[in-house]
């Protein structure tokens, strides 16, 4: 496997907590990979480290080849990858409507006119349902809406790399699928290469190729998600059956024991 | 020693938000923005603290001045204190807390909810997207804004002492037209435009590192942020005050 994304012993501790203690993972190209793991165990940490927002403590990553480097000045323009991030919280501006945060990154950062940001953008809107919305303020979209805009910003730029942090937490049932048809399409049109964080088991493995479990610090499982190993007596295939995948148990009960 | 890294670190920020202003789009519009947040919004209390400030500096220096027989000389002693010292010294303090505060409790909010870290992530110089444009409007506003206070201030002399009091308005006017000298304007200026620079510069300063200085996270930080750039500001323009006025005396 050829890869893409290249991580070897990534450290990042915060004062003397070790959130991620040697993180070795291979990314090919064009493909998506999901984190799953706790909630606090490191996966947003770890998603911000390859953005270049944090700085490692140890360990390498590369990126086509090319080591990320450890200026924070302007993430990977360096690289000449292009790349977005999708983070858990949105961080939208509260100041743009929800068409100028998805036009953000054309206006300020694309060789596209007007005209053509526009079509681009208004097409997007669309597609994520949001067209009615396209003049309001983040503070006056519901959760979701926000989490769909947040999205539309990530993808306008048909990155080649995009880093999603729960792109379907909070959504309905319905929502949830389309965001995840929506990240497979967009895959399959523009042949970007994902990383996912997500909750949302077992939805999540209909479009990730492989999966990585996150666990003290380190990667402690990576494969294809029919590999998952549910009949084991693990530490995994208690996480997993508490997320109601693998063998019928309730997560009341205590999952594998 | 930290200090001397701090203001190493604060003249690095002006500099980058400087330099960052020129490599964006749309310029025209993101300095329109930044003017009205600095120039527009804060007209108004300029305007009044200028009225109040000359009317009190009218009142005090007549009845100082009319010990000595010397009341004649009101025009020229409302006219020098305010262009020297009083204009761009409570300009600058007046910004401060009407657009300074502002703008250090946004940025540390924006930093706080990641939307400085998401701008890095598009590519977008977080600088000089966000403090660039409030910059560069600093430089053209604030002479400005000192010219209206040191105009409106000197006319509020007149009120108290030409219609209020009795120093005849022919003699108030040609004082203030015949003592205050293009140094004395030159000076002003200067003052304008590095109180300026410094007060905003520390503002957004503060507010953008709100991460790294604030000892509380969250909303706390953001207020302290706030706080802290007001105080900052305000000493530091006092202090500026005193060594540029001995440069030029
Ligand atoms: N800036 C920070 N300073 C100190 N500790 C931090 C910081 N950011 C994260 N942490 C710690 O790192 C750990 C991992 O946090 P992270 O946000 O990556 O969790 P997560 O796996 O994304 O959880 P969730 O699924 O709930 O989003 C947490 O224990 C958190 O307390
Ligand atoms: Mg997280």
């Amino acid at each position: 496997m050829d890869s893409f994304l290249k991580i070897r012993g990534l450290k990042k501790y915060f004062g003397d907590k070790r959130v991620l203690d040697g993180i070795d993972l291979d990314v090919a190209a064009a493909s998506v990979t999901t984190i799953i793991g706790k909630s606090g165990i490191g996966k947003s940490v770890l998603l911000k480290c390859i953005a270049n927002l944090l700085e490692a403590d140890a360990g390498t990553i590369e990126l086509d080849g090319q080591a990320i480097s450890q200026s924070r000045r302007s993430a990977h323009s360096d690289t000449g990858v292009s790349f977005s991030y999708m983070f858990q919280n949105n961080a939208l501006f509260d100041s743009l409507t929800a068409f100028e945060n998805v036009a953000l990154p054309l206006r300020e950062a694309s060789k596209l006119n007007k005209v053509e940001i526009q079509e681009r953008v208004d097409k997007m809107l669309a597609y994520l349902e949001l067209s009615d919305s396209a003049d309001r303020y983040p503070g006056e979209l519901s959760g979701g809406m926000k989490k769909r805009v947040a999205l539309g910003r990530a993808l306008i730029t048909k990155p080649q790399v995009v880093l999603f942090d729960e792109p379907t937490t909070g959504l309905d049932p319905e929502r949830k699928f389309s965001v995840f048809e929506m990240i497979a399409n967009y895959r399959e049109r523009f042949g970007f290469t994902a990383l996912l964080v997500s909750h949302d088991i077992p939805e999540v493995f209909e479009i990730s190729d492989r999966v990585a479990w996150l666990d003290e610090g380190r990667i402690k499982f990576f494969g294809k998600p029919e590999d998952l190993n549910t009949d084991a007596q693990s530490a995994l295939s208690g996480f997993l059956s508490k997320a109601n995948y693998g063998p019928k148990s309730s997560p009341l009960n205590g999952g594998n024991k | 020693m930290s200090v001397v890294f701090e203001l190493g670190e604060i003249s690095l920020f002006g500099w980058g938000a400087l330099r960052g202003f020129f490599a964006q789009r749309s310029r025209f519009a993101k300095l329109t923005l930044g003017i009205h947040e600095i120039g527009v919004r804060c007209f108004p209390i300029i305007a009044t603290v200028g009225l109040f400030t000359g009317l009190v500096m009218g009142l005090q220096l007549y009845y100082t001045l009319v010990k000595f027989g010397a009341e004649s000389a009101l025009g020229t002693a409302v006219a020098l204190s305010l262009i020297r010292e009083l204009g761009p010294v409570l300009t600058a303090l007046m910004v401060v807390g009407q657009a300074g505060s502002a703008m250090a409790s946004e940025l540390g909010i924006q930093r706080n909810d990641e939307q400085i870290d998401a701008l890095q992530t598009m590519s977008i110089d977080p600088l000089g997207f966000l403090v660039g444009p409030r910059l560069v409007a600093t430089l053209i506003c604030f002479p400005i804004l000192t010219a209206i206070f040191d105009l409106i201030g000197i006319f509020g002399g007149y009120l108290t002492g030409s219609l209020l009091l009795n120093v005849d308005s022919g003699v108030y006017w040609n004082r203030v037209f015949e003592s205050v000298t293009w140094a004395d304007v030159q000076g002003g200026y200067i003052k304008a435009i590095v109180f300026g620079l410094l007060t905003i510069t520390i503002c957004a300063y503060r507010g953008y590192n709100t991460h790294r200085k604030a000892s509380f996270p969250g909303v706390r930080g953001v207020s302290e942020s706030a706080t802290r750039a007001v105080v900052w500001s305000s000493v530091t323009v006092l202090a500026a005050d005193y060594l540029i006025t001995s440069f030029l005396l």
